[in-house]
């Protein structure tokens, strides 16, 4: 794809001022790094990294029977979120793989907000549009708002100067409509990197100056820009999945480690494959793996048990938090126990793994 | 930056000829591009090595790049502080985190290397 046809945020003079390495990802011309992925990362786990996640896509339901078609969408448990509550949940095609994986947001009981991948935006409207046979407007607002996520454990004092909302009031998974700066915004602290965390929706034109503004407030905490670099290797630290890498259309829930996010008690589209995989078992299981020999596990690499073919690395990196270079895997499920001896094949060499519990990383409360 | 005693490939790697060897690294342009720089696979002493040839690599937080030799030759002396040390290549590409010396088997092999004002507009252009 050439350049002249990526899509941008309203951020990206910003980013490009800033020096930001710039990359097509999905589509969007996007920042990769600004000061260095590894100085981004540690921010974020010290003390708060500011990220331009505007590239993600908003879609609405509204109408009297918004909840049937969402709950109907949606493998989570959308009748137990109250208003101002969000809620992980999967999309599915009706042979059980993933459309996206999405955050809900109910604003009101005919209406909910959701928040789902970039690269997906339009296939989801299409999906969510061809399972409505219910009275539910369904509505396509990605141009409507832009996303800025402040994340780590400084970034409520950060947002916090920017708004008379208490933000000590909104706990995890919740959210508000206030104002940040005088911008109207939605102020939800949820996040994709295992810290304390604030999602702000904002129109498109308040993005730039509420950008400013937020590295201000963050200033005397050393704030740092952050790329989609640090979102990674953040998020495979707290054993977030990423699409396209543990899910996908040919993935489930089930095997994805994802059960506890679907509700079985109720009717939903691609429930047949879940409810026989819960019954009979998966073949397939999303595994950690730690690197035990000299290697980095990589996307894609595949990976040796007793010296057969038995899976693939579905996300591997350096982990700066933990200084050891981790992963996630699926593995056959009769074998996919944790402490299991694995073997990443690097460049055409075996190098020896562990199978490990996820999250490899967890915030001390 | 770009020294004109060194020569340079389209891969952006550098080499600096002395008598019979050469000297062997990544250009401060490859760091750049990488970022932090955290693996490094490098031949062994005694290994021989190829013009344009894959002879190692080295790994980013994000990227794994294959490292092509310069030049062609045997492969006289490695820097292996380089395997604890990988963000040495970040810090020093063009001193301290040389990669290999390789004695020459064909010394006129670099007159078909870039030099450093050809490298730094192919650079610029790219």
């Amino acid at each position: 794809m050439s350049a002249a046809s990526l899509q941008r945020t309203p951020l990206f003079e910003i980013h490009k001022n800033l020096g930001a390495k710039l990359i097509d990802f999905g589509g969007w011309e996007m920042p990769v790094q600004y000061s260095g992925i590894i100085d981004e990362h540690h921010a974020v786990r010290k003390a708060v990294g500011l990220f331009d996640v505007s590239h993600m896509g908003e879609i609405e339901i509204r109408g009297p029977q918004a909840f049937d078609l969402i709950n109907y969408a949606a493998t989570s448990a959308v009748s137990k979120i109250a208003i101002g509550q969000a809620q992980y949940a999967g999309l599915l095609y009706e042979h059980g793989g993933f459309v996206d994986d999405i955050l809900i947001y109910k604003v009101a009981d005919n209406h909910y907000f959701l928040c789902v991948n970039a690269s997906n935006q339009l296939k989801d409207f299409e999906h969510i549009r061809s399972i409505n046979r219910w009275d539910a407007e369904v509505t396509f607002s990605s141009a409507s708002y832009a996303q800025l996520a402040v994340q780590g454990p400084k970034a409520a004092a950060t947002v916090q100067k920017l708004t008379s909302v208490d933000l000590s009031t909104i706990r995890y998974y919740r959210f508000t409509d206030g104002a940040v700066c005088g911008f109207p915004a939605r102020i939800a602290r949820t996040g994709y990197t295992g810290e304390d965390c604030f999602e702000l929706f904002v129109a498109p034109e308040s993005a730039a100056p509420l950008w400013s503004q937020l590295m201000q407030a963050g200033e005397e905490f050393q704030i740092r820009a952050c790329g989609l670099g640090a979102r990674n290797t953040l998020r495979l630290e707290a054993g977030m999945a990423l699409y396209g890498h543990e899910i996908d259309a040919t993935i489930t829930p089930i095997e994805a480690g994802l059960a506890r996010n679907v509700d079985f008690s109720k009717s939903f589209h691609g429930e047949q494959t879940c409810r026989r995989q819960m019954e009979q078992g998966v073949t397939r299981k999303l595994m950690g793996l730690q690197m035990r020999g000299r290697g980095i596990a990589r996307d894609g690499y595949e990976i040796h048990i007793d010296g057969a073919p038995a899976g693939w690395v579905t996300s591997g990196s350096p982990s700066p938090t933990l200084n050891l270079h981790i992963g996630m895997c699926y593995l056959p499920a009769s074998q996919a126990e944790i402490g299991r001896t694995i073997h990443v094949i690097v460049r055409g060499q075996p190098v020896e793994a562990v199978t490990v519990p996820t999250p490899f990383y967890k915030r001390a409360k | 930056m770009y020294s004109d005693q060194y020569r340079y490939t389209k891969e952006h790697e550098w080499v600096l000829v002395d008598g019979p060897t050469g000297t062997v690294g990544i250009t401060h342009h490859a760091q750049s591009e990488l970022g932090d720089i955290v693996y490094v696979d490098l031949p062994k002493a005694g290994a021989l090595v190829t013009q344009g040839k894959a002879m190692g690599s080295v790994e980013s937080v994000k990227a794994v790049s294959d490292i092509y030799s310069p030049v062609t030759g045997e492969v006289v002396e490695v820097n292996n502080a380089l395997v604890t040390a990988p963000e040495k290549l970040n810090e020093d590409p063009h001193g301290q985190a040389w990669l290999v010396k390789v004695k020459l088997s064909s010394p006129d092999e670099v007159n078909g290397l870039m030099s450093a004002s050809d490298y730094q507009s192919y650079i610029g252009a790219s």
